[in-house]
């Protein structure tokens, strides 16, 4: 998808009507389509009821998509490494549950389904005031400053109770009786239904936007400011537009959080919701439009799925962004797309062979990583909680000596397996690349 | 002489203590093509530092088309009808040839930072890329990564968004360093074409480049101008073939 992505962007849109529409886009397509029918699966006919916990992550991944995405209008597109982008989901959050509160009240009459771009305005207004000062700057100083942003919204957020409502937030109620299309909202699949709606539309314009003047020309002063000065473009004016749709962006996703879970806390504005957004993007990767998108399920299935298994589900997640960041620092759509060449060429068979060899070495690894994970947290976090460590049925005892050691074992000899069989796929990999150049310098 | 388009009163220029350029006067006719030579460390590319805005100038006088320009932004300045070229390629990298060229235009077409238009849409402005891309001869390589062009294509690219925007003044600071005499040769007349009708200002360390091009040559040693004139003058001139043409070591 990334490729119709880069594609379109250089090119009338158009060009090839609506076939070639579908050609470029049918990524998109295909994962609306899923996302409309995939709660249809866990639907109980019994009860009449979809999958409470499935309906719920769907609805995490959706605002989560337009979350790092906003991020990475800063981060991939301008150039810009925030630490402090969860301000804006959560100042939209508490926007929108105040105007969730007034409608309720009666005193403004606004359609459920437009709370989002209360959500939106707000996000903008307060990304236009802390952006404009965030913005002077660039690089290292604009990630401290958005650093320091971070820092006093999340203790403004304790301090001042009216709007914030201090340490247990504000809370709301979505069924207020007013919608466009009369709906009551009182299911979570009906949320999650506008959640779909307003990531599509998200997502549709994030698009589009990396298509103007403002985007070029962020991508442009991320590559070299110094340049975009000499063609007439104020980098400063480029970051601090940019800033300000990104805040607007990150307000959607704390409205539909608003929606959602109907409480925010201070919580949404705060450190750890700002480095998921970093998280999200940088393990997707910043360099593909839809990078963060992929970065956004992942994270969330990890979050939901790994969470219900394992109490270890950070450390997962934190070693994995320490992998990318250290071996594809490109992100996952980055990896695919190196791939994009050699596909091209016709040559992918020819890898498959050296990728089977790398599978048994990294399960070994894969496996003794997890099992001295495990081993670990049961002895601490597991022993407090009073659980035991069952593979089916057998019982292991993290206090024995055994199930240590064959952690060890898989770490080291998988680990040695690992690097042999690296060494092999490198030269796999080397020689075909080269044939992929030679054949395209033919060509 | 009518109003000259750059003109340069007693412009200097100090890093802490060191004084870099020591009161430089100049005048620079519109349509013409003046260099500016010297030996190495004579202050030439701090000259054009000061004068596209890149550092402020530590006093006199900087005019453009009469109106002055001391201490604007570089963004600016080249708003105001100048535009430069580095003499370490300055380029947009990660995006294509194509894109580089219409990132030159966007300004000069007036789309500022607008959010609500899409490029590829706009059908003057593509067009005006593609024909720019044409001049500097680089159709083939439209969309390719400017950063994965090669040396001499991606000088011809920095000369292409230098000149994209439609400033009537451009300085070019060493267009052709690090490149072989035909691809010099190439440099020569694609600027040639190029900057017809404009106001050309260039530093150049290539001799025969220099008095093939320009129309004036202002020598500039050790932050003084010592000499101006045509060339032939400047080549007569003794003291400029004692303080540089005289050196063969620093003519590069």
């Amino acid at each position: 998808m990334s490729e119709g992505v880069a594609r379109t962007a250089a090119r009338p849109l158009a060009a090839g009507g609506a076939a070639g529409f579908l050609r470029r886009q049918w990524p998109w397509l295909a994962a609306l389509v899923f996302a409309l029918v995939v709660p249809w699966f866990s639907f109980d006919w019994s009860t009449g009821r979809h999958s409470g916990f499935i309906v719920s992550m769907l609805s995490q991944i959706g605002i989560s998509i337009i979350f790092a995405l906003s991020y990475n209008m800063l981060m991939g597109q301008a150039g810009l490494l925030s630490f402090g982008h969860a301000v804006f989901l959560g100042l939209g959050g508490y926007v929108t549950a105040h105007v969730v509160n007034a409608t309720k009240g009666g005193a403004f009459p606004l359609p459920l389904e437009l709370t989002p771009i209360a959500g939106a305005l707000g996000g903008l207004a307060f990304a236009v005031v802390l952006g404009y000062f965030a913005t002077k700057q660039r690089a290292t100083a604009f990630a401290m400053i958005t650093l320091g942003i971070g820092e006093l919204i999340t203790s403004c957020a304790l301090m001042f109770q009216t709007f914030f409502g201090g340490e247990g937030g504000v809370s709301t109620n979505r069924m207020t009786g007013r919608s466009l299309f009369g709906v009551g909202y009182a299911a979570p699949i009906q949320v999650y239904y506008l959640i779909v709606a307003w990531t599509a539309l998200s997502v549709v314009a994030m698009l589009l936007l990396t298509r103007t003047p403002l985007g070029r020309m962020a991508n442009a002063s991320r590559d070299n400011f110094e340049r975009a000065q000499f063609v007439g473009y104020d980098p400063r004016m480029v970051r601090f537009f940019q800033f300000a749709l990104s805040g607007a962006f990150a307000g959607i996703a704390g409205a539909l959080y608003t929606l959602t879970y109907e409480i925010v806390t201070y919580d949404t504005v705060a450190g750890p919701m700002s480095a998921n957004a970093l998280l999200m993007t940088y393990i997707g990767g910043v360099g593909v439009f839809a990078g963060p998108v992929v970065g956004a399920v992942l994270i969330v299935l990890l979050q939901s799925w790994v969470s219900l298994l394992s109490n270890s589900w950070l450390v997962y997640a934190g070693v994995l962004f320490i992998m990318m960041v250290t071996f594809a620092p490109m992100g996952l759509t980055g990896l695919v797309m190196m791939h994009q060449p050699i596909w091209r060429a016709g040559r992918l068979g020819r890898l498959i062979g050296p990728y089977l060899r790398l599978l048994g070495p990294a399960l070994l690894v894969l496996i003794g990583f997890v099992l001295a994970v495990e081993l670990c947290s049961f002895l601490t976090i597991g022993a407090a909680q009073g659980k035991s460590f069952t593979l089916s049925r057998i019982t292991i005892d993290p206090r024995g000596a055994r199930p240590w050691l064959v952690a060890g074992l898989l770490l080291v000899g998988g680990g040695l397996w690992l690097r042999v069989a690296m060494r092999g796929f490198g030269a796999a990999w080397n020689a075909v690349t080269e044939e992929v150049k030679t054949v395209g310098t033919r060509a | 002489m009518s109003v000259p388009a750059l003109r340069l009163t007693d412009v200097k220029k100090s890093f802490g203590p060191t004084a870099v350029i020591m009161g430089v006067s100049l005048d620079v006719a519109p349509g013409s093509r003046h260099a500016i030579i010297g030996p190495n460390g004579a202050g030439k590319t701090t000259l054009f530092n000061l004068i596209s805005g890149r550092f402020p100038a530590s006093g006199g006088r900087i005019e453009l088309h009469g109106r002055s320009i001391d201490g604007l932004p570089p963004h600016e300045i080249n708003r105001r009808g100048l535009s430069r070229s580095f003499q370490v390629t300055s380029i947009f990298p990660r995006m294509t040839v194509f894109e580089n060229i219409r990132c030159g235009l966007l300004w000069s077409r007036g789309y500022k930072y607008s959010f609500w238009h899409l490029v590829g849409g706009q059908r003057a402005l593509n067009a005006a890329a593609a024909q720019l891309l044409a001049d500097v001869n680089l159709e083939a390589r439209r969309d390719v990564p400017a950063g994965l062009l090669t040396y001499a294509e991606q000088r011809a690219l920095e000369i292409g968004i230098t000149i994209a925007g439609g400033a009537d003044t451009v300085l070019l600071d060493e267009p052709t360093a690090g490149m072989s005499r035909s691809e010099a040769d190439h440099a020569v007349a694609l600027i040639r074409r190029i900057t017809a009708g404009k106001t050309l200002v260039m530093v150049e360390h290539d001799m025969s480049v220099v008095f093939d091009l320009a129309d004036v040559v202002t020598v500039l040693v050790y932050g003084q101008v010592i000499a101006s004139g045509p060339p032939a003058e400047i080549r007569a001139n003794r003291a400029v073939q004692d303080a540089y043409l005289g050196a063969p070591a620093e003519v590069a």
